[in-house]
């Protein structure tokens, strides 16, 4: 099949993808642009191991083609923070633990990042008391609203603990 | 672990020693998405990449691969089939020759590989699967017990463990009932799949990156497949994400395709099966089909059971004999069972064949024991925690094993009243049977299930271990072992262990990616094992360096040996203090040798198949945990409200990491016995081979209120690594609170007149026909 031109914003860089256009985004990032940090858990937007931000948004990215995304905004895990910056969330799955074997772990802190600003923001998830009032992220709500990223090790109340801190301030 | 700064020479104790809350190793890599896990790994040059064709019928004769169409796709490099494998086209873990790389002349299962296909891209390779054509001449296929007959073809030979004598128990018994019991199997669900990458070398040479729990077995599989000296194949694996059991043996498959299609291209290869052919292709936790007959009195107490333990196996032996051997084990879970038969079933079914997933057939075995205390519970009308205490193994007469170990280091009573007590158990109960009692439509339920696992390998051989360690001339330490990082934490517990025997910093010392190459003829990091083993072998390496620099500080500062002391980074010789790396300088310029390896060997384990007896387990690991669920009883939809939680890991080597193999094991217990369902059609095709239909326990699934302690009195009564105990699997297996919990809620619509017999895994939709069988009962006993 004819290659395409994409353009892509990646962590704040620009990238030309030069693909087939059946190429998914995860394999646009991972085998065209080696960023190698979104993981392929299921290929099938049932694990979340790929979860990246797209314009501040969380999406599967084994589920969205690249070329659909030409002058998108993309964040993955390396654009979320480096040994040397590390963001909030990134610190708080450190000192709670909140991982086993890792390979999940870059989906779960790209899926918590934007998860945090969609309760900032008010949206409500299926466990909401209320439709329309502010969001109070307790483990409930936090694990609700991560539910579309399995962890198999079963890291979840480092994962929920370290989200929970994070949304609470307590870690700068 | 992070930049370099120089030893604190003044500290009190080191950094990361052993009991220390020391994090896991790759936990700043696994935040930031730069720990490299094998798809990580930058390709070689000129990369290809396999893909598997699988078979579409369950059981079958091949009556021909038309390879043409495929091969006249741009990019296609070749197709391999069983003819194309140069050495032995086997890859049986037990040397059974009945388990081919690529199917010959047959196909066992559906979903069995076939073929394969290499191409220039991942892409291609699948897509030109499609266009291959196996012709196939289908066969009657065994997929469900009930095809397996009455005299069964086996894949293995079966065990009978006995003591006493079980038919007079029986007979002799007050009260009698028999009955039995369907239990699922589990998928692995490793987040990170099967993968295999094969760099050829020269003089026939095989470097193998492999996703593998047992680097020496793909090593040797390889070397097999291939037709060479096991000194030919090097295997290699940092980390997996991910194994559970799903890596022990089912890597080997994918190691031989990538190294075959390596050594006919002469080509670097890669190969990782799509979640779903993974699923479908690979060998899964066994299930079980267990019968019992047990005797008792009107109290409780048991006085003889007799367990048959059927399981399907799959098309090949893989490990299903040390797997159902290991249910027959703990088919006496923490119990003492006055006379005992158990006799095992392994089925040959037109499966997948089953194979090796976290407790090994221990989970099942437990499983089967406690639906007999169940049974007996709804016989007597006592409350199942006191059937559980009344047969609990005690004191001399009451503390052998059906397989005549003394069970020796006992504290499941201990661990039971101290969780009764911190979890409010009496009341907690005693409400709950108060507020069903008004007849809502949200029925709850709470139940205490022990835990007792057997620590070593049942076969005594593989209860050894190797390592490597070298110190460099900066005092910098390069450790090296033989188990494997799937997230368990092994890498950094056996750091701690050196970290410790030098007095150093933890980050002073290296970890390095298991590798043949540093450490031969490991045995798989499987068993819960890893850290027993491979820290007994690192502390043994560390001790003989620790050893030569006493003496050379002895003889160089002429002071006597005891007076040579390691303190946190530095060592004290006579009255002065000089650096840990100072000496160890010095120590290089006399030319005292700085690297060594260890070995260690579980002492006191035996174990004779053919009578049944002997000690096969070095230790036990004890825990118990208590749930509570509630149960709508209109759709049978539930939810678990609390879970409590004791266990005891001995001298913990890193709390951090027990707590988290605590927490982890339990989720992934309950969800076994509660979501996790395995499904193949009335053409024994797997139908459940996605996360989309196959329900693993997300954030959501946690119980409500989790309360999760370590016993902090614990120690080893063995000599193992500082005391401490094995924690990879026990946990697992408190996850039986939750389904003997369902239970509770599920016998409330029947006044609790009746045992539910739920089979696991107890789906909402097997909870809602147990209300349904239960209250249906209830109106008949009414009418």
């Amino acid at each position: 099949m004819t290659k395409i031109q994409t353009g892509l914003r990646i962590n704040g860089a620009d990238h030309r993808l030069e693909a087939d256009p059946r190429t998914t985004l995860l394999d646009a990032l991972r085998h065209h642009l080696h960023l190698t940090g979104s993981k392929k858990g299921c290929d099938h937007g049932q694990c979340g191991a790929c979860t990246v931000l797209v314009n501040g948004r969380r999406i599967n990215a084994c589920l969205a083609l690249a070329c659909m995304h030409d002058g998108d905004e993309i964040t993955t895990i390396e654009g979320i923070g480096s040994d040397e910056s590390r963001s909030a969330l990134q610190e708080a799955f450190l000192a709670c633990d909140g991982f086993q074997c890792g390979y999940c772990t870059p989906g779960q802190i790209c899926s918590a990042t934007a998860m945090l600003r969609e309760a900032a923001d008010g949206w409500p998830s299926h466990v909401s008391p209320d439709l329309n009032g502010p969001v109070t992220l307790n483990a409930r709500e936090i694990a609700e609203r991560m539910s579309g990223n399995i962890c198999r090790c079963s890291a979840y109340s480092g994962i929920v603990d370290a989200i929970g801190q994070v949304a609470k301030g307590g870690v700068k | 672990m992070g930049k370099h700064e120089p030893a604190d020479l003044t500290a009190s104790a080191i950094k990361g020693g052993v009991a220390s809350r020391q994090r896991h190793d790759s936990a700043h890599k696994h935040v930031t998405g730069t720990a490299v896990y094998i798809d990580d790994i930058v390709e070689p040059k000129g990369c290809l990449h396999a893909y598997l064709g699988l078979s579409t019928v369950t059981h079958g004769r091949l009556r021909g691969i038309d390879t043409g169409l495929a091969m006249k796709i741009p990019g296609v490099v070749a197709v391999l089939t069983a003819d194309d494998v140069p050495g032995v086209n086997d890859i049986s873990p037990t040397g059974r020759d009945d388990e081919p790389v690529l199917a010959d002349r047959v196909v066992q299962f559906f979903g069995q590989p076939v073929f394969a296909v290499v191409a220039e891209t991942r892409d291609i390779a699948r897509r030109a699967c499609r266009q291959v054509k196996v012709h196939y001449e289908e066969l009657p296929a065994i997929v469900t017990y009930e095809d397996a007959g009455d005299t069964p073809k086996l894949v293995c030979d079966p065990l009978t463990l006995q003591r006493g004598d079980v038919g007079r128990a029986l007979e002799a018994a007050p009260r009698r009932l028999s009955g039995d019991m369907r239990i699922g199997g589990q998928d692995h669900f490793y987040l990170e799949g099967h993968i295999a990458l094969a760099i050829p070398g020269e003089d026939g040479d095989m470097l193998v990156h492999s996703s593998t729990q047992h680097p020496s077995e793909v090593q040797h599989m390889v070397a097999h497949v291939l037709g060479e000296a096991n000194h030919s194949v090097t295997v290699d694996v940092r980390r997996m994400g991910g194994g559970f059991g799903g890596k022990e043996t089912q890597s080997n498959q994918f190691a031989a395709i990538a190294a075959v299609a390596a050594r006919l291209t002469g080509r670097a290869v890669k190969i990782r099966p799509d979640r779903d052919d993974d699923m479908t292709a690979t060998g899964k936790r066994h299930d079980f089909l267990v019968g019992y007959d047990v005797g008792f009195d009107d109290e409780g107490n048991i006085l003889g059971v007799d367990f048959t333990y059927a399981s399907r196996c799959g098309f090949s032996a893989d490990l299903s004999g040390p797997v159902t051997d290991r249910a027959l084990f703990h088919c006496d879970n923490a119990y003492y069972w006055p006379a005992v038969k158990a006799v095992s079933v392994p089925l040959y079914t037109n499966t997948v064949s089953a194979t090796a997933f976290r407790g090994f057939g221990g989970p099942q075995g437990m499983v089967g024991a406690e639906r007999v205390i169940e049974e007996v519970a709804f016989a007597t009308g006592l409350d199942p925690l006191e059937v559980r205490r009344k047969n609990f193994y005690g004191d001399a007469g009451r503390d052998v094993t059906p397989y005549h170990q003394t069970v020796e280091d006992n504290v499941i009573a201990r661990i039971v009243d101290e969780l009764e007590a911190s979890s409010g158990y009496q009341a907690r109960r005693a409400a709950i049977r108060a507020d069903n009692a008004q007849g809502g439509v949200i029925r709850r339920g709470i139940a205490l299930t022990p835990v007792k696992f057997g620590i070593s390998f049942t076969a005594t051989h593989f209860n050894q271990a190797g390592a490597l360690v070298h110190v460099y001339t900066d005092g910098s330490v390069h450790l090296n072992h033989g188990g494997t990082e799937m997230g368990q934490g092994l890498y950094v517990k056996v750091a701690q262990i050196v970290a410790e025997e030098f007095q150093i910093d933890i980050d002073q010392v290296k970890i390095t990616a298991t590798t043949t190459g540093k450490v031969p003829n490991t045995s798989a990091t499987a068993a819960s094992s890893g850290s027993d083993l491979n820290g007994m072998a690192a502390q043994a390496a560390a001790r003989t360096i620790r050893e030569r620099l006493t003496d050379f500080a002895s003889g160089f500062y002429e002071v006597p040996a005891d007076q040579v002391t390691f303190l946190p980074n530095r060592v004290r010789i006579g009255n002065q203090e000089i650096p840990f790396a100072e000496l160890v300088k010095q120590a290089y310029v006399a030319r005292v040798q700085l690297s060594a390896t260890g070995f260690y060997k579980t002492p006191n384990i035996h174990w004779d198949r053919d009578t049944g007896k002997g000690r096969p387990f070095y230790y036990f690991a004890y825990g118990a945990s208590v749930s509570e669920v509630s149960v709508d009883t209109l759709t049978g939809e539930y939810r678990v409200e609390r879970t409590d939680i004791l266990h005891e890991t001995g001298r913990s080597l890193n709390p951090a990491i027990d707590l988290g193999q605590i927490e982890g094991g339990f989720i992934q217990g309950m969800g076994w016995l509660t979501t996790e369902e395995l499904w193949w059609d009335g053409k024994g095709r797997l139908r459940t081979h996605a996360p989309s239909t196959y329900k693993i326990p997300l954030a959501s699934d946690r119980p409500r209120v989790s309360n999760v302690a370590l016993a902090d009195w614990a120690e080893n009564r063995e000599d193992t690594i500082h005391k401490s105990k094995a924690v990879g699997e026990p946990p697992f297996m408190l996850g039986m609170s939750v389904f003997h919990a369902l239970s509770d809620a599920v016998a409330s619509v029947a006044d609790y007149r009746v045992c539910p017999r739920l089979d696991a895994p107890a789906t909402p939709e097997r909870v809602l026909m147990a209300i349904e069988r239960l209250s249906r009962r209830a109106r008949t006993d009414e009418a």
